[in-house]
């Protein structure tokens, strides 16, 4: 439309064709190289720490202990996932932890019922389990959007309203003898790996795809970068960043039914202190905390990560106490890297 | 005289300086000497390397290769604070006031006077900021909270927190671009006095007429080089432009359009009693496909809250919309955007772009449903879009994967402007596109916008440089205090016309504008020749 009627081009463009060429290809090898460094560093953090253990910490390599790690690392790599959202876009949800128990108290309860058989049951337990998740995010993401309130205050005071009500669900009470079915999913291996571990992987590549490959995720790094320009580029930013925090109460509604599958019981004080690994998984991994850069394989291996530290230091007999030490100070170091990463892109600007 | 011992010695030499970023050598070998109590202007477009310049003599960047001498010995400053004890002192382009202090809080932050040591005593902060406001003739109440100050006055403020330390070397970069005639009468005495009691001076600018009033020497900076470095007697403004610019302009500017203009077409947009909020006024006007229609007035007239109020970016008191003579509800710029209406806001880094993001990001922004289906991103599609607009625009970038940030400011102007064309936006509204331009992009923006008008668009621009709006538009609509003070046809705009319209004289009479002038200082360069 435009060409046509420029006459008066200022400069060609095929008189800067060379210069732009060569410029070109060094900033796309630096940013490459920089994409590597980026999501390489945690990965090569975690090679290293299973490189330790394997070989001083004992049965570090056994089949079982194994199983075990990728068990554990399960929840919190669910619960990671929607937290990538909601950090990504420049909020933080503290109530995921409580959600998790109240998600399960309710889901427990319709398991239990012995007025429905058990295929559907199970069934209807899941679906309970992530309405009632999704819920509890979309109420979370209303308040924050609709009055411009920092998610901390919304999400930690959720945190208590939730666990009022998994409380209350019961009256206090935990909930066990559910379904040998569904107890059974808990244990179950397929390929050689725990069952369970492959739902959270198959979350984690949705979630990957999301980000990276749709139109949704674009916009959920550009709110993070700059909400204003995105809403003044015409998009509907209350939208996503109400969604951001239905899709974490998503991922906490199938969190809730993977740990009853596990631990073959309902309790209200599960999942306390859940936010901070999960928090802590997506900070080591790379994402910032001021929204827009950050990816799902990072969170991926910052939970592995601290997994695999908090295994290996079992294996070698270090405590309890000094593992919880050990593992707050990752977190710090993480962040430390993190600043000294943001630094040196600044400088090289 | 200066009152250094050693007249003719160097106060700062700069050999060989260079500094490399990821695909661009910013600042490529360049030697600079300065002398005590001199005034040397340092120009050149965007890009060209003065902000890098700068930010190696503050010490925020770290020189790749050269070396700095300072005062006779070697200077290599790790961080602003070397720089601050060596004297030397910045005046940014942006501010870096704390707006929930009060002004002298701010003027004298590094040195609040102290009683026993550990309380401030505010008698004498207030009776020295006072001092320093006088100085720079800011008459604000010392106690007044920053964030209610203007944008001028936050200038004048910067420049008097300067002055509250005593420096050996003040750089001032773009120290004029908010204020008024008077104000810079006066802010070019104290520099003046400066230069008198020995301090150096090194002053950014774009505007010539003022380098050729105020300084003695000149050097000038061009893709990261230093091209010459001349006292200001021995050249002239032409010759600094043709070095800055390194092509004609005038080939440039002569693209102006000609005297047998299509007649605008049909009515794209018009508002009727639209008032903005706070705004008893209503406003009224119609813009037409085709045309470029100005929108002037002072600082505080209500330019960019009427195209922020039109757009649906504030909320209105009041007002209706039509397009195409359709009455329309523009609530938020997403139902703006639906009927083919954008804005480019003067504040292209915070409200504009995604800064962090890749170019190619910023150029599909505004129309994702294009690069996807189904949700699912198209990369191919995307690159070859962003590819076609940055040739389009003829954008200057490494790569499509480049950062917004990391483009000049006209580069990232037309970022801008490619997302909305590339949007298919029919009406442009732009608040102030070519300020803080360097004079080559302006010239290009200039043109573009008259191509675009050509091609069929319908355009409404924002400037507070009077002759752009003169040379650029096809009439002209003049704010004074949210009311429409007159229309200005293109063949009686003059600036003198244009100004008494905006000063209030055709509806209060006496109505004096307690606001600032901004306008009134005619600019050497983006002046067509007509």
């Amino acid at each position: 439309m435009l060409r046509e009627d420029r006459p008066n081009k200022v400069q060609p463009v095929e008189a800067r064709s060379d210069a732009v060429g060569t410029a070109e290809s060094r900033a796309a090898r630096f940013t490459f190289v920089q994409r590597v460094l980026r999501e390489a560093g945690i990965g090569i953090a975690l090679l290293l720490m299973i490189f330790v253990f394997a070989s001083l910490a004992p049965h570090f390599t056994d089949e079982s202990n194994i199983t075990n790690i990728l068990t554990q690392v399960t929840i919190n790599l669910i619960m990671a996932t929607g937290m990538t959202f909601v950090i990504l876009i420049g909020g933080i949800d503290l109530s995921v932890g409580s959600i998790l128990a109240f998600a399960a108290m309710v889901a427990g309860l319709v398991l239990k019922s012995e007025t429905l058989p058990v295929p559907a049951a199970i069934a209807l337990a899941v679906l309970t389990s992530i309405t009632v998740g999704m819920v509890c995010g979309l109420v979370n993401g209303f308040i924050v959007s609709f009055w411009s309130v920092p998610s901390f205050i919304v999400t930690l005071g959720m945190l208590n309203v939730a666990r009022g009500a998994a409380l209350e669900v019961t009256n206090a009470r935990t909930l066990f003898e559910f379904p040998n079915e569904f107890n059974a999913f808990g244990t179950a291996t397929f390929l050689g790996a725990p069952a369970i571990f492959l739902v959270a992987l198959v979350l984690v590549a949705i979630g990957w795809a999301v980000l990276t490959r749709t139109v949704f995720g674009r916009l959920i790094y550009a709110i993070g970068n700059n909400e204003e320009a995105v809403r003044l580029s015409g998009h509907n930013t209350f939208f996503y960043k109400v969604a951001v925090f239905v899709i974490s109460g998503l991922t906490v509604g199938i969190g809730a039914i993977v740990y009853m599958a596990r631990l073959t019981i309902a309790s209200p004080i599960l999942g306390s202190g859940f936010e901070l690994n999960a928090i802590a998984a997506v900070i080591i991994g790379g994402t910032s905390l001021n929204g827009g850069r950050g990816s799902l394989i990072g969170t991926f291996l910052g939970a592995c990560l601290i997994g695999v530290l908090a295994d290996g230091l079992i294996l070698m007999g270090v405590g309890d106490f000094v593992r919880q030490m050990i593992t707050g100070g990752v977190i710090i170091l993480a962040v430390i890297v993190d600043s000294y990463r943001a630094k040196l892109a600044e400088r090289t600007r | 005289m200066p009152l250094n011992s050693k007249p003719d010695a160097l106060l700062l030499e700069l050999k060989g300086l260079t500094k490399r970023f990821p695909g661009v050598v910013a600042l490529n070998a360049v030697d600079l000497s300065l002398a005590p109590g001199e005034i040397h202007a340092l120009v050149g477009e965007n890009g060209a390397g003065k902000s890098t310049l700068i930010k190696l003599l503050c010490g925020s960047y770290v020189p790749d290769a050269g070396e700095m001498q300072f005062d006779g010995a070697p200077y290599r400053p790790e961080s602003p604070l070397d720089a601050l004890k060596a004297g030397i002192r910045v005046v940014y382009q942006e501010f870096s006031l704390l707006p929930y202090l009060s002004v002298a809080e701010n003027l004298l932050f590094d040195s609040l006077p102290r009683r026993y040591g550990l309380l401030v005593d505010y008698r004498k902060l207030h009776e020295r900021a006072r001092a320093l406001l006088e100085r720079v003739g800011l008459d604000v109440d010392p106690q007044t909270p920053v964030e209610h100050l203007g944008v001028a006055q936050c200038q004048l403020l910067e420049i008097g927190k300067a002055l509250s330390f005593a420096s050996r070397l003040l750089i001032l970069d773009e120290p004029t671009a908010t204020l008024t005639p008077r104000e810079i009468g006066r802010l070019f005495g104290i520099i003046r006095d400066l230069r008198a009691s020995g301090v150096t001076v090194i002053y950014v600018s774009h505007h010539l007429n003022e380098i050729f009033d105020l300084c003695d020497a000149v050097t000038v900076l061009r893709n990261g080089r230093r091209m010459v470095s001349l006292p200001v007697a021995a050249t002239s403004p032409p010759e600094i432009v043709h070095l800055m610019v390194g092509r004609e302009l005038e080939a440039a500017l002569a693209t102006h359009r000609t005297a047998a203009e299509p007649a605008p077409g049909p009515a794209a947009l018009r508002v009727q009693d639209l008032r903005f909020r706070g705004n008893p006024h209503g406003i009224s006007f119609t813009l037409c496909y085709g045309e470029i229609v100005g929108l002037a007035g002072l600082v505080g007239s209500g330019r960019t809250e009427t195209l922020r109020a039109i757009f649906g970016a504030d909320f209105r008191d009041g007002g209706e919309i039509y397009r195409h003579e359709r009455r329309v509800r523009f609530d938020n710029p997403r139902d703006a955007v639906k009927h083919g209406v954008c804005l480019l806001t003067e504040n292209r880094k915070e409200e504009g772009l995604v800064l962090p993001m890749p170019v190619r990001v910023n150029v599909t922004l505004t129309d994702l449903s294009r690069i996807s289906q189904g949700g699912l991103l198209n990369a191919r599609t995307e690159k070859t879009i962003a590819q076609k607009w940055v040739a389009e625009l003829d954008m200057r970038i490494a790569s499509l994967e480049q950062a917004a940030i990391n483009l000049s400011g006209g580069n990232q102007q037309k970022l801008v402007m490619a997302k909305w064309l590339f949007r298919n936006a029919e009406v442009l509204m732009l608040d102030e596109p070519t300020r803080g331009i360097d004079v080559g992009a302006k010239a290009e923006i200039q043109d573009l916008l008259r191509r675009l008008a050509a091609a069929g668009k319908s355009i409404l621009v924002v400037s507070s440089e009077v002759p752009e709006l003169v040379a650029l538009c096809d009439r002209i609509l003049v704010l004074w205090r949210g009311q429409l003070a007159g229309e200005v046809q293109r063949q009686e705009a003059t600036e003198e016309r244009i100004l008494s319209l905006a000063c209030g004289e055709s509806i209060a009479g006496a109505g004096a504008p307690s606001r600032n002038i901004n306008e009134g200082h005619s600019h050497a360069q983006g002046r067509s020749p007509e």
